[in-house]
């Protein structure tokens, strides 16, 4: 099986600047690792690896420092590592960023599967994924919280829903994005690591696949960011006592008081 | 301090540290309170290809030292000291295979050893054999194409859970110590039994048994070496495995000493840190002077046997002897600098100190290593004259 894991490297302090032209997150200087939620993505790409055999690639876009993260993601068992890095990419929102990746991803050409974590850390849309799955006019699942049963053109899935899971047959080659239940993510091996330390990372730039240039970074991006805070907290409610029509009676005469009806 | 590591070496550090830090320290008051096996630890350093660093690649491992091993004991005794004697002990029995066993032997279990996928235990203790390993009673009678094994092994590490055992038992009751010879065992063996679990002070989750064997039928190629080598080859390896247990001590001091120093910089009595105050200061002081000289001797000795050197006895014993010393007095220090917070089990030191105990008494008391060191100065004095 052939599978490509969506990898992002994401500041580990909490303390995420913005940059006040771009609006978009200042990744450099701060110390990088994968993206929590994409470590659950490479455990589960190299489990089905394991069980099944085949390849594993993991594909990033990023500043040049980037590469520390691939080579975290090789020390755990991946295969290979594709780095997208040019300067033209900076800035990227999220339809850029999938139209980058699926564009790096036609290149590949071979795969089966892609996953993704839910998220990242740093911008927690969870719109990469399923974005780029429509880019390259697959199949996907969010949420997948398990894999039950992997057949040569399709795969069942557990999917999250707010109360419970939806069981479900997606055909392949899919996308799944992954939540932190699928499984726990390994440390990294003697042999992994040492081949991480050697090993070449690919490094493709914006002349190296297919792109159009005005569909790429900041001028290929429809949104910013335009500010980051932590929204006030609402005063707390009041809880009304009483049988129904009591409530309802409090009710209505606290909606006239304050003007509502 | 910088000892100068190699890209390699410092990569296998981080690797137990991470492992340590991440998987160790989080579960190491649970296993102590229930006695459990780490076999959850255990997974993940053969997933981390650990538990082959010092097995040659040709049997599937790394040809690692004694050196990195000594790195990674210490990184997990600096979390669990129980955990890093299992991993240790693992060792232990795989050596004397590895050092003096044949090609087919070594084909044979060396690479399920350095996949993590069997464990090892050494078993030469006996009830009225310690200090005294001469004194080994357990009998190997040749009948045909095999050994019959009858006796009884104390306080074996890694008893019950390992599948490899090498066993010292005596071919030639009248040769004493020169009809000791050494076989592998494997768990399931027609007549090879466990007895007790030992309850233990310290290094609690690692597994104490005897090991019983009631006409124990071991095949003759199981024999490691040849008839009589069985205590040459116990000595060889206890002086190989030695700074293990000298790293051992400096992992569980370092671990005291870190815990002690954190307290005391939190610890506000008479309106300050109790870190203010030099009386803490100076034993802060004495701990970490003392634990940065067993490390540097341990370190030394481990890279002394891995240039090649033929006789390493008096420094082995060197290693452990001083290394133990240290941990048990460090321990006892953060105790102290911790108070009735120390003594109690809610804080990590109360253990350290029960787990620093045994290694001034396992793989030769620190007074069997006395006589090791001195009989070696002694017989270098003879040819002074």
């Amino acid at each position: 099986m052939e599978i490509i894991v969506c990898i992002k490297q994401v500041p580990e302090s909490t303390e995420v600047k913005i940059n006040p032209q771009t609006k978009t997150l200042v990744r450099e200087s701060v110390k990088g690792i994968i993206n929590p939620f994409d470590m659950y993505a490479i455990e589960e790409a190299l489990r089905l690896k394991e069980k099944l055999g085949g390849k594993v690639t993991a594909l990033s876009m990023g500043p040049p420092q980037a590469e520390e993260s691939l080579r975290e993601a090789i020390s755990l068992g991946v295969d290979e590592a594709i780095l997208l890095s040019d300067k033209s990419f900076a800035g990227a929102d999220t339809l850029a960023t999938a139209y980058t990746l699926a564009q790096a991803i036609k290149r590949i050409s071979q795969f089966d599967l892609i996953i993704c974590g839910k998220q990242t850390m740093d911008g927690d849309t969870a719109q990469v994924g399923p974005s780029l799955a429509e880019k390259l006019g697959i199949p996907h699942v969010a949420y997948v919280r398990k894999i039950n049963e992997v057949k040569t053109d399709s795969i069942i899935l557990e999917q999250m829903v707010e109360e419970g899971y939806r069981r479900i047959k997606m055909s392949l080659p899919g996308l799944i994005t992954v939540v932190k239940e699928i499984n726990e993510p390994r440390l990294p091996s003697l042999r992994g690591k040492m081949r991480a330390k050697s090993v070449e990372i690919l490094i493709w730039g914006v002349n190296d696949f297919n792109i159009e240039k005005e569909k790429v970074g900041l001028e290929g991006s429809p949104t910013q960011v335009i500010k980051i805070f932590a929204p006030q907290r609402r005063k707390k409610g009041e809880i009304l006592q009483g049988d129904i029509d009591s409530q309802v009676e409090q009710l209505v005469n606290k909606l006239k008081e304050s003007r509502v009806i | 301090m910088n000892y100068f590591l190699t890209e390699e070496q410092e990569m296998i550090k981080n690797l137990a540290r991470k492992i340590t830090d991440e998987k160790v320290i989080p579960i190491r008051q649970e296993l102590d309170e229930k006695e459990e096996f780490p076999w959850e630890v255990l997974k993940v350093l053969s997933q981390s290809d650990l538990m082959g660093l010092f097995i040659p690649p040709e049997y599937g491992g790394f040809g690692f030292g004694c050196f990195e091993m000594c790195l990674v004991i210490e990184e997990l005794s600096r979390g669990c000291g129980g955990v890093a004697v299992t991993f240790a002990a693992n060792a232990l029995g795989a050596y004397p295979i590895f050092l003096f066993g044949n090609e087919e032997q070594k084909k044979k279990y060396l690479p399920d050893v350095a996949r993590g996928k069997k464990i090892c235990a050494f078993g030469l203790t006996e009830a009225e054999a310690g200090s005294d390993a001469a004194a080994i009673r357990t009998s190997a009678i040749k009948q045909g194409n095999e050994y019959i094994l009858n006796g009884t092994k104390q306080w074996i590490t890694n008893g019950g859970e390992a599948d490899i055992y090498t066993v010292i038992a005596l071919t030639d009751k009248s040769k004493g110590i020169r009809g000791a010879s050494a076989f592998i065992l494997e768990k399931g063996m027609d007549g090879f039994s466990f007895g007790k679990k030992e309850k233990k002070m310290g290094i609690r989750c690692s597994a104490t048994r005897e090991l019983v064997f009631e006409d124990c039928r071991v095949p003759q190629e199981n024999l490691i070496g040849r008839e009589g080598m069985g205590f040459l080859i116990a000595m060889k390896t206890l002086d190989m495995t030695r700074p293990g247990i000298g790293a051992q001590s400096v992992g569980i001091a370092q671990g005291a000493f870190e815990e002690a120093l954190k307290y005391s910089r939190e610890r506000k009595q008479f309106g300050q840190s109790i870190s203010s105050f030099q009386a803490i200061q100076h034993m802060l002081a004495d701990m970490a002077t003392q634990i940065e000289a067993a490390r540097a001797l341990v370190y030394a000795v481990a890279r002394f046997i891995d240039s090649g050197a033929k006789e390493f006895s008096r420094e082995s014993a060197m290693a452990k002897l001083f290394a133990s010393d240290i941990a048990m007095n460090v321990t006892t220090n953060a105790v102290q600098i911790m108070g009735g917070y120390g003594y109690m089990r809610d804080y990590p030191v109360e253990k350290m100190m029960r787990d620093a105990k045994i290694t001034q008494i396992y793989e030769g008391t620190n007074q069997i290593q006395r006589n090791i060191i001195a009989l070696s100065l002694i017989k270098e004095a003879s040819s002074w004259r």
